[in-house]
């Protein structure tokens, strides 16, 4: 078998290329500045338009527009990048602008450690905007995830109409590995919905799935798009019965599909009482670590969860069936072990997390499980 | 037809308001061009120059305080036969004052109308970027303590290669708008103008006293000669049409049988600049043209010419799931830096493992054999120290052999930096056993 050598950063702009991609703007900040460097090289040839903007405000402020003249957008940035998008992902929300935003999480809080990993960013990604409403995270576990993730996460953009967020890490970003070509391969790109015919009402949403459909700014029908509170039309509106639709859709729009966008991975073990949960990078130090334990004549379950939001509860409920303990383990101070003991009331749930700069290795894992 | 605004949604602007002869104006500069509506797009931004996209028949882009520029920047990029008109205030160029500077020395083809009335008129009257010192605003004394900004100044310093500084009472203020948007290239309006639901009632503004006021400053009436240049867009996709496609990934075949059993480790422990990074992907492909899997994770700091640099690769048959160090078959001692980093992972090696030690690199205590090369009494300079250690390696008959090695070099170096390699591989000799 012949391998191609990549680091996770080039698996997402090849992702996000292969998904239809063809805009991207983007300000430098290790350790998402490759994904830039790898959408320059590959955008303009295409026809496509990568740019790097005057800082993280602009380049998601580019991205929308461009998003909103009908081109599939991609930007990322790390986590005081996100801090700085945190007002433009808010009116992605709030006006529906399909967008993917990747964040490489590394080491805070705040400037923290540019070339450490961690994974303290997935409350924020979910939480950092005003309004508090749902958006879809994924987070990748290796260099194909980063990959068909990244494809998947343009066409939940264009499918919902809100933002996808790319959930990666220094350690999967920044680190090679080799991978059989054959498993870089994009599902079907899906394109967002056109409207019903009749008169275009920019924020008429069909029964059905509660998306509007879009057309284009810069198309034959004029297109209104805005950041206040509007009514179907895309005026404002002060009439709470209006707002309450349009707030309600928005939020069931995407909370109502999670368990068709639940990506998980589970690996039950005959005869565990214990279900590990993980995600990301720290999900291959689990699987490392029940090999271990399985060496030892010890069972444990795996569940490895590749969407993080709206949280995939229907699946951890499942997995968790007849689990007599829960073991969470993230690279953080305990963040995501929130939404288990959440969706998991009167368990036994314990915690295993590290945020130091380091990897949790296998036998850290193993401790946890046996303590 | 005979105008492009919105009859269900007539302007709302205070009587008096600059801002409602603005939107007129605007409208008539649209009709005498004989733009069709859905070739303009209106960018608003927040505050009562925010409201203007709601009054036109357009597309319309209401957005955040401060950020028009940027989603018209995108949208002029995406859709670069629309005509772009975006509508701040002097509030939005206080906030958004990164913005206008990169649309100035960026120049796409569209145009910013200032709606300049000296103050935050929506959220009470506060001073903004433009207030003069001697006004009264509700900002209590802290208008008196700043400067106030010269937009067309900055623009025009910045790049704009289109700049007018104007009142809104011109009596020619449609030929005005209708000249900028017609120019090719960022255009910027700055037009003084009266907010009479707060500004003017606590302070004397007539249309005579902004005439005077410009009359103090330099005349800016169009075209900046200096700034003359390309507009964006079209320099843009010129550029990128020239641009070579990436090819696809570039894949390995296995063509050699790896040297040893099971998942193995190599560390390289240097110092910035020793070319530590490119020797680990050099092993890396090794690795797979011997039909192993790979893993390659680098550690260096933010000063990449100075300081340690560290790559850790994992070389293994089976799929690498965890792809941190757990115990180390080859340690690589190349520069002091490194291995100062990590000095707790010589306490950690086993007997079995070894260490490559660089002459004149100190190493700690440890449980391995370890091998000593004097690379600079062999002739090699710190910078090939990587390279010449992986032939060591290879030559000890470890991880990989030599022909995988220079497989690899061929995988991935081209031309005299190829032949240059391949020479130093090749006259690498053993060390000692120490």
């Amino acid at each position: 078998m012949a391998l191609t050598l990549m680091e996770g950063n080039e698996a997402i702009a090849r992702g996000a290329v292969a998904a239809g991609c063809r805009f991207f703007a983007g300000y430098p900040i290790t350790p998402a500045t490759t994904i830039l460097n790898h959408m320059l090289a590959m955008l303009p040839p295409l026809g496509g338009v990568c740019i790097q903007a005057e800082d993280e405000i602009a380049s998601i402020g580019l991205c929308l527009g461009a998003s909103m003249a009908g081109v599939k957008v991609l930007t990322a940035t790390s986590g005081p990048g996100i801090s700085l998008y945190s007002e433009q992902i808010s009116f992605a929300v709030g006006s529906e602008i399909p967008i993917v935003i990747v964040d490489i999480q590394r080491l805070g809080p705040s400037t923290g450690s540019a070339t450490r990993g961690a994974d303290g960013d997935v409350q924020f990604l979910q939480w950092g905007s005003s309004g508090g409403m749902p958006v879809i995270v994924l987070a990748p576990a290796d260099v194909a995830d980063c990959f068909t993730l990244t494809a998947h996460a343009f066409n939940l953009a264009e499918r919902f109409r809100c933002p996808v967020f790319v959930a990666s890490n220094k350690e999967i970003a920044m680190t090679r590995a080799s991978l059989d070509p054959e498993r870089l391969a994009p599902p079907p790109p899906v394109d967002r919905a056109a409207p019903a015919p009749g008169p275009f009402v920019p924020f008429q949403a069909p029964a059905a799935g509660g998306v509007p459909g879009f057309l284009p700014i810069g198309g034959p029908v004029p297109v209104r798009q805005t950041s206040s509170t509007h009514g179907p039309d895309g005026y404002i509106t002060t009439d709470p019965a209006e707002i309450t639709r349009m707030l309600k859709r928005m939020q069931s729009k995407v909370d109502a599909a999670a368990d068709d966008l639940a990506i998980v991975e589970h690996h039950p073990a005959a005869g565990a009482d214990t279900l590990i949960v993980a995600y990301g990078v720290t999900s291959r130090a689990a699987e490392a670590a029940v090999r271990q334990l399985a060496v030892r004549g010890r069972a444990a379950s795996l569940l490895v969860l590749k969407t993080l939001w709206p949280v995939p509860a229907a699946a951890v409920r499942r997995a968790a069936d007849g689990a007599r303990r829960i073991l969470v383990v993230e690279m953080n101070l305990g963040q995501y072990v929130r939404e288990i003991e959440r969706i998991l009331p009167g368990r036994k749930i314990d915690f295993c997390g590290q945020m130091d700069g380091r990897l949790i290795v296998p036998e850290t894992i193993v401790e946890a499980f046996n303590g | 037809m005979d105008s492009l605004l919105n009859a269900a949604r007539p302007p709302v602007f205070c009587p008096g308001c600059s801002h409602d002869r603005i939107t007129h104006m605007l409208d008539k500069a649209f009709l005498g061009m004989g733009l069709a509506a859905d070739r303009i797009a209106m960018v608003s931004d927040i505050g009562c120059s925010g409201l203007f996209d709601t009054f036109f028949n357009t597309h319309a882009f209401h957005g955040l305080h401060g950020r028009a520029l940027t989603y018209a920047a995108g949208i002029k990029l995406a859709r670069p036969e629309l005509t772009v008109v975006v509508t701040m205030g002097d509030g939005g160029q206080g906030i958004g004052g990164a913005h206008l500077l990169a649309a100035c020395r960026r120049n796409l083809d569209m145009t910013l109308l200032v709606l300049n009335n000296f103050n935050f008129g929506m959220t009470g009257g506060q001073y903004s970027a433009t207030t003069p010192p001697d006004a009264e605003v509700g900002s209590g004394f802290l208008n008196q303590l700043e400067r106030p900004l010269d937009i067309c100044a900055v623009a025009k310093t910045a790049g704009a290669p289109y700049v007018v500084r104007c009142s809104a009472y011109r009596p020619d203020i449609t030929e005005v708008i209708r000249r900028a948007i017609e120019f090719k290239g960022f255009s910027v309006v700055d037009i003084w103008g009266i907010c009479p639901g707060r500004f003017s009632k606590r302070n004397r503004l007539t249309t005579k006293a902004i005439e005077d006021g410009l009359a103090r400053l330099p005349a800016l009436e169009g075209e900046v000669p200096e700034n003359r240049r390309r507009e964006f867009g079209e320099h843009y996709r010129e550029l990128a049409a020239a641009q070579r496609p990436v090819p696809p990934p570039r894949a390995v075949a296995a063509s050699f049988a790896p040297l040893g059993e099971g998942r193995r480790e190599v560390i390289m422990l240097g110092s910035a600049g020793q070319r530590i990074i490119t020797a680990g992907e050099i092993l890396c492909l090794a690795g797979m043209h011997a039909g192993l899997n790979v893993t390659q994770k680098n550690d260096y700091d933010i000063t990449v010419l100075r300081g340690p640099s560290i790559s850790e690769m994992i070389l293994s048959p089976q799929a690498i799931d965890y792809a941190g160090i757990v115990r180390p078959a080859v340690v690589m001692a190349l520069g002091p830096e490194g291995v100062a980093r990590r000095r707790k992972t010589f306490a950690a090696l086993d007997a079995s493992a070894v260490v490559i030690q660089a002459a004149g690199v100190e190493v700690p205590a440890s449980a391995a054999r370890t091998h000593r090369v004097d690379f600079k009494t062999q002739g090699f300079k710190g910078t090939d120290w990587a390279l010449a250690s992986l032939a060591v390696m290879a030559r000890l008959g470890l991880v990989v052999g030599m022909e995988t090695l220079e497989a690899a070099l061929a995988a991935r170096l081209r031309g005299e930096a190829l032949s240059t390699a391949t020479e130093i591989v090749r006259a690498v000799r053993l060390g000692e056993w120490v």
